[in-house]
């Protein structure tokens, strides 16, 4: 699409009988079905995507919901100002980025992207554009809008508040954990004083070594954190600084023995102790956009990511969850874990407070039964999995894993009673 | 849909009451929770039986009354499994293996043979294939024979009507490829069954079980033919290049 007319189109066209819905869809990031809708249509976004507004004194962008994270992080720049949340991809649109409601390595400190957004414009079923705000009388279209996985119609156009930054790196502290009490002591002790923080874990390693981890935090560089090569064009985006963890990732398909040797390699790789390095932001944030083919890395099948949160107090069913994994024989080499901080109201919407885990895992037989191993852990802690990552989840679970489902429900069979906006995921999940 | 990891979340079995379709639908109930199942079946006490028989697997089933020798019961099934959802795995499994002799000395059992294993097929196809279509995904699990792949004394007639009904669902399977349709072509060997009670197993013998295993995973694995037992491929294979008159001496 290029002008909000040609939703206008799509919208007459999907309502025609025998239709299978409409649907928008960003950059396509999500890893499941969110962003497929079979047998009907689909709204590409990615070309409406112009900058329309920027207010640098009160950081403050106005973007066409198909613009992408990499472009504005090109864009902001310059002007001393960045995004406020960005995930591990840069490839990402900012519909997609308030439809998933994102999270970052900031999290536990700044909440996800849906938190950021001051107003959207979103069309609704009917063809009414209607202007959100968090708070407004509109605010529980809004509330159902972020996290609602393009449920509730097209976001057109978004106001994001953007933070203030000196330069274009970050100053990172790297260290090692050599098990999983001595990762969640580590991260419950100080996390709070860096601003990024996130630990990649060896989700082989069983035993003594079960859950030991590289974390690396940090918070913006100033000009002073800069050496002077680096401070003569502070917000030149590059990622020039070696890198660290940026991984190398095995050649060919990942079975156990190579991921094994990977999660070796990797926790072995990193110092013991590194503090205050200066990493350029995209290094730091999107190691994986540097590698070209990452995901051709698993076989035929591809894979599956799974990731979940569960509540601090929960921190026995995590580690319970995080043998379940290392002791399943699946392999999986991108695992990430973090501490979440609070929730915002979004209705589906999926950080919450505790601790997050994600892995990305090849598709062979038996993954469906870890999964469900997982998903009664996950449950039985109160916890949920994230929907921009899911290619599972039935609807009961999710429904049992989302308490405002059904209030997410109620507003979607208000803005769309026809359910003329519809994926795969949603059919899947009777979202 | 089929999610990520293979499992779908609704079944069309045509022939609900085939041992090797309810064989199938067991496989895929053990995977899938609340595995919703249409049973297309002449009504009666078999059909009665397999609806039993799949809710205490744990499925939601539903029965629908299918004649294989009237097109419109095709598109009548088809149809009302459609009204409860997208068909993410339809089964084509009626059959009759009928008596060879019989059957090509006879003009209505040769003719009830034609139309229950192919007219009947290529019309549920082609209901298949629209639904598919709109769908934009969708599988079919097609349970032809190795009898269809070279006429034999014993039993022509019946492998004509197989050999038929393969080559229209390979096509078939092309067709879809490009709507995001899937078609598995089945070449079982000897299968015990209630097809096959009473007569003497041929060599390399399989169960239903097996054949619905091998299914799961040719499905999972978006194969477009598998043989069950594996080792049919080979024999067949061997068996289609022989000399006519060797093939003609052989004890099949
Ligand atoms: C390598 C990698 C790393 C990632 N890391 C993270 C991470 O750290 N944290 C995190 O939270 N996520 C992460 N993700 C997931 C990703 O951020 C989300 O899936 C995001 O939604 C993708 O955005 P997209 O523009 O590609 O949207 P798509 O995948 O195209 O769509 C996602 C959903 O957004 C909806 N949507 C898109 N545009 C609109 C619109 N204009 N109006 C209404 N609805 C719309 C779609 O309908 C769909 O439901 C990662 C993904 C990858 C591939
Ligand atoms: N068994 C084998 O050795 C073997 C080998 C290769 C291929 N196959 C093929 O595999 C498929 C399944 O066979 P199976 O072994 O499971 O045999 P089966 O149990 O006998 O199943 C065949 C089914 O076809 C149904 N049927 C026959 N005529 C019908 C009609 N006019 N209308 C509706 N349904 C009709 C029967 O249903 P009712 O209950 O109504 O009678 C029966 O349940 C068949 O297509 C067969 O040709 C079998």
């Amino acid at each position: 699409m290029t002008t909000p007319h040609d939703v206008t189109d799509a919208l007459a066209a999907a309502s025609a009988p025998r239709q299978r819905g409409l649907l928008a869809r960003g950059l396509g990031r999500s890893y499941g079905d969110a962003a497929q809708n079979s047998g009907g249509l689909v709204l590409d976004m990615t070309a409406f995507k112009r900058v329309l507004n920027l207010d640098t004194v009160g950081a403050e962008v106005r973007v066409q919901a198909g613009a992408d994270l990499d472009q504005l992080t090109r864009f902001l720049l310059p002007h001393g100002l960045w995004l406020p949340v960005v995930p591990g991809t840069r490839q990402v649109t900012v519909g997609g980025a308030i439809a998933a409601d994102v999270h970052g390595k900031n999290h536990h400190v700044a909440g996800s992207f849906g938190s950021h957004v001051l107003e959207m414009d979103l069309m609704t079923a009917d063809g009414q554009v209607h202007t959100l705000t968090p708070q407004g009388v509109d605010s529980e279209l809004f509330w159902a809008t972020v996290g609602g996985m393009g449920m509730t119609g097209v976001i057109l156009h978004a106001t994001v508040a953007c933070s203030h930054v000196e330069t274009a790196y970050v100053v990172v502290d790297t260290e090692r954990a050599r098990d999983i009490d001595d990762l969640l002591a580590r991260l419950t002790t100080d996390d709070d004083t860096y601003h990024y923080s996130v630990a990649w874990f060896d989700a082989l390693a069983t035993g003594r070594a079960l859950g030991r981890a590289v974390i690396t935090r940090g918070r913006g560089a100033t000009l002073d954190d800069l050496p002077p090569e680096l401070a003569r064009e502070p917000l030149a985006f590059g990622s020039r600084s070696a890198s660290l963890t940026t991984p190398a990732l095995p050649l060919g398909a990942v079975n156990r023995w190579t991921g094994r040797a990977f999660n070796e390699l990797w926790y072995r790789k990193a110092p013991v102790e590194r503090r205050a390095e200066v990493q350029a932001i995209g290094t730091f944030f999107q190691p994986l956009d540097a590698v070209g083919d990452w995901n051709r890395l698993y076989g035929p099948r591809g894979f599956c990511q799974y990731q979940f949160v569960v509540p601090f107090e929960a921190v026995e069913t995590f580690r319970r969850a995080v043998e379940v994994i290392a002791g399943s024989g699946h392999p999986s080499c991108l695992n990430v874990l973090k501490r979440l901080g609070p929730s915002n109201p979004g209705m589906l919407s999926f950080p919450a407070p505790g601790w997050t885990l994600a892995v990305d895992l090849p598709v062979k037989p038996g993954l469906d039964r870890l999964f469900a191993q997982l998903d009664d852990l996950v449950l039985s802690a109160g916890g949920r999995v994230y929907l921009a990552k899911d290619s599972r989840l039935t609807a009961a679970t999710l429904s049992s894993m989302y308490p405002r489902l059904q209030e997410f429900r109620a507003v979607r069979a208000k803005v769309d009673p026809a359910g003329i906006f519809v994926s795969d995921l949603a059919r899947r999940t009777q979202l | 849909m089929i999610d990520a990891l293979g499992n779908p979340q609704s079944l069309l079995l045509l022939g609900g009451t085939s041992d090797i379709a309810l064989a199938i639908a067991h496989a895929y109930a053990g995977r899938a929770n609340g595995l919703r199942v249409v049973v297309a079946a002449r009504p009666g006490p078999r059909r009665d039986d397999a609806v039993q028989d799949l809710q205490r697997a744990g499925c939601v089933v539903r029965a629908v009354d299918l004649d294989a020798r009237l097109p419109s019961s095709q598109t009548a099934a088809v149809d009302a499994a459609a009204a409860e959802g997208d068909i993410d795995v339809a089964v084509l499994a009626y059959g009759v293996l009928g008596d060879n002799e019989q059957a090509w000395h006879d003009v209505e059992t040769g003719a009830e043979l034609a139309e229950v294993n192919f007219v009947g097929p290529v019309t549920a196809g082609i209901v298949l294939a629209d639904r598919i279509r709109r769908q934009g995904h969708g599988v079919v699990v097609a349970l032809s024979s190795v009898a269809a792949e070279r006429p034999r004394r014993s039993n022509f007639v019946y492998g004509s009507t197989k050999a038929g009904f393969d080559a229209f669902y390979t096509g078939l399977g092309e067709a879809l490829r490009e709507h995001g349709g899937h078609v598995l072509v089945v070449r079982p060997g000897f299968v015990h069954s209630k097809m096959t009670q009473g007569l003497k197993a041929a060599p390399l013998a399989t169960t239903p079980d097996r054949v619905a295993a091998a299914v799961v995973a040719a499905v999972d694995a978006r194969k477009e033919q598998v043989w069950v037992p594996p080792a049919m491929r080979l024999v067949m294979s061997t068996l289609r290049h022989l000399p006519r008159p060797v093939f003609r001496r052989l004890p099949l």
